[in-house]
């Protein structure tokens, strides 16, 4: 029976891992980028400069509400957070939903200056690609990555219960053998992060659970709001009074703020019916500073500025919940715990990829004619290559796309976006038009050099190029055209590697498994 | 393809029922199961409600989780069905009763 389990796990992580493999691999990737989404933000808006300064940005985005938004039912300044440096603000008109922000959006920088950067998505269009998918409604996007989750964690367990000698295999690496050297590298991948893939998977899963695991409000609530009201702290939204009344001091309240939290930032300020008596002001602790990521919001009446009730002590678990997305998205992690989780993500997505070429590794030796390959056969390796090499290439068009897109032009932000996706797209085509040998060594050689691309269209297109940036000392910049170029290597290397290797290799993989049998 | 856990020489058709059947009791069963342990919990642990709401989704998708490997680690097909009965059914009578029981 013990043989038997550890043959039908094995089973089971090998379809489950086919199955989801590739968006799995396209949430890993995203999700990587997205440790230092503040930082991408911050190289696609090059206009942006200088030191950030919360209760200058915070002062001068509500100087400039107060000169264009009177009568707005709501003003909102995000504040930067300290990887970041301007603060962006928006407000909501009567009537208006919550998605059309970006009508309304302008950023402000440290000296309090609204600044007209390019519009772009950022960083951020690779943290919601990580889990809402693109082109598709929110929803769907978060079921299907959430079942890709879902399923991850199963193959995870699986994949635990398949591999008896799991720590022996932590220690075991044959390179150049074909099917073994895959699958050692999957094991060592797997293992080397195993905690980190766990916690990954299951706090993903825990950012969405209400989502996708409601059933237990209606089992304890009337109604779901109730709920909300309980989890959230938020109060009923006060009404308007027709009574004019200016606004105390924001500087003072953010003070008070930061006094009640012994000395942590804030990061967020809603200002509900600006102008009003009944105005009030709610301001939300920076999500980077605790673990747990669930800032308490403090409310303010606007117009005396005097701090209302405190919201309730959190429980046991909604402290939890709030750890575990903290874990989940790491905004609290100061640098070299936030490198470590950008290559704990990276040996994520290696394991995930050598898993998915592992599957055809170990089918091609049983492959009756290996020149001519069955049709599923095909497909997964062309999918292989189109999403390890394609996915970045990608990412790179889209880098590429943010300087040379023209500043002025209509639906900018979404030109950006649609970009990566021609990017991705073109890669899948081509490969599919060539050999699988060729595909690898073509489109990850693509790939380098689309990366290789991206700090010199930036020195050629900004004044903020690498060079300046290491003379000024500008490590956020230098940084970002560094990792474009490492990985731009990465990639070459890669593609030369499989070039070197003679064809015959795959016959060689025969003999190795005939030994291994 | 490997061979299962199953009889000694299953046709192919039959091997392919046996892995849908137990794919929805994985699939199926397991959201089933931890929706209704969600849901006990959330109803029946006695501390502040919207604790029991987060504890019962906190630990919804382990059980979620144990219910999908449970389908393909027993013996047949059958018996994951039996077992995903035995552990829903508890949760689901207490549920019954507390919401629409008693007299209601």
């Amino acid at each position: 029976m013990k043989e038997g389990l550890r043959q039908s796990m094995a089973w089971l992580h090998t379809w489950l891992g086919l199955l989801f493999g590739w968006l799995l691999l396209a949430v890993f990737v995203t999700g990587t980028t997205a440790y230092f989404q503040d930082e991408i933000t911050r190289w696609m808006q090059p206009e942006i400069a200088g030191e950030r300064n919360l209760d200058a940005s915070a002062e001068g985005a509500l100087a400039y509400m107060k000169a264009h938004a009177q009568g707005a039912e709501s003003w909102t300044i995000q504040l930067p957070g300290r990887r970041s440096v301007a603060a962006m603000g928006y407000w909501k008109e009567k009537g208006e939903t919550y998605r059309q922000w970006r009508d309304h959006a302008f950023m402000v920088d440290g000296r309090g200056r609204k600044v007209d950067a390019r519009d772009t998505t950022g960083g951020w269009l690779l943290y919601r690609l990580h889990f809402d998918l693109h082109y598709v409604p929110v929803l769907w996007g978060r079921w299907a990555v959430g079942l890709a989750a879902m399923f991850m964690l199963v193959a995870i367990v699986s994949g635990v219960i398949t591999h008896k000698k799991i720590f022996a295999d932590f220690f075991t690496m044959r390179l150049g053998k074909g099917q073994r050297s895959w699958l050692d590298a999957h094991n060592l991948t797997a293992v080397l992060a195993l905690p980190f893939h766990f916690m990954i998977t299951y706090t993903g899963l825990v950012t969405l659970m209400s989502q996708y695991m409601p059933w237990g409000i209606p089992a304890a609530y009337e109604r779901p709001a109730d709920y909300y009201r309980d989890h959230l702290g938020a109060d009923a939204p006060p009404t308007r009074s027709g009574e004019a009344a200016p606004m105390a001091s924001l500087s003072a309240m953010i003070r008070q703020a930061r006094e009640h939290w012994h000395g942590a930032e804030p990061g967020f300020i809603a200002i509900a019916l600006p102008g009003d008596a009944n105005s009030v002001v709610k301001i939300t602790q920076e999500t980077g500073a605790a673990m747990g990521t669930r800032g308490e919001t403090l409310s303010f009446d606007a117009a005396t500025g005097i701090m209302r009730r405190l919201p309730p002590v959190k429980g046991g678990a909604s402290q939890t919940e709030s750890v575990m997305v903290g874990l989940h998205a790491g905004r609290f992690a100061p640098p070299a715990l936030r490198w470590l989780y950008f290559f704990s993500g990276i040996v994520g997505s290696a394991m995930v990829a050598t898993g998915l070429v592992l599957w055809t590794a170990k089918r091609r030796q049983q492959l009756p004619d290996p020149s001519r390959p069955y049709f599923g056969f095909r497909l997964v390796e062309k999918l292989n290559i189109a999403t390890i090499a394609g996915l970045p290439f990608g990412i790179a068009v889209y880098f590429i796309a943010n300087r040379l897109l023209p500043t002025g032009m209509a639906a900018r932000v979404a030109w950006e976006a649609h970009w990566l996706f021609i990017g991705w797209g073109s890669v899948m085509l081509y490969v599919f038009l060539r050999p699988p040998r060729r595909a690898w060594i073509e489109s990850l050689g693509i790939a380098g050099a689309a990366f290789f691309a991206v700090p010199l269209v930036d020195a050629a297109t900004t004044d903020r190029g690498l060079l300046r940036s290491l003379i000024a000392g500008d490590l956020v910049f230098a940084s970002f055209d560094v990792c474009m170029l490492v990985t731009a290597s990465l990639f070459v290397c890669a593609a030369w590697t499989i070039h070197r290797r003679p064809v015959a290799t795959i016959r060689v993989g025969r003999s190795a498994k005939a030994s291994i049998a | 393809m490997r061979q299962t856990v199953t009889s000694a020489r299953p046709s192919r058709f039959a091997h392919g029922l046996q892995v849908a059947s137990r794919a929805l009791v994985a699939l199926v069963g397991g959201y089933l199961a931890a929706a209704l342990y969600t849901a006990a919990m959330a109803r029946f642990l006695p501390i502040a409600r919207v604790e029991a709401v987060m504890t019962g989704m906190l630990s919804s998708f382990a059980i979620y989780a144990c219910v999908a490997v449970m389908a393909f680690a027993v013996a047949t097909a059958t018996r994951a069905w039996l077992w995903l009965a035995l552990v829903c059914v508890p949760p689901a009578i207490a549920l019954y009763v507390s919401m629409h029981g008693a007299g209601a």
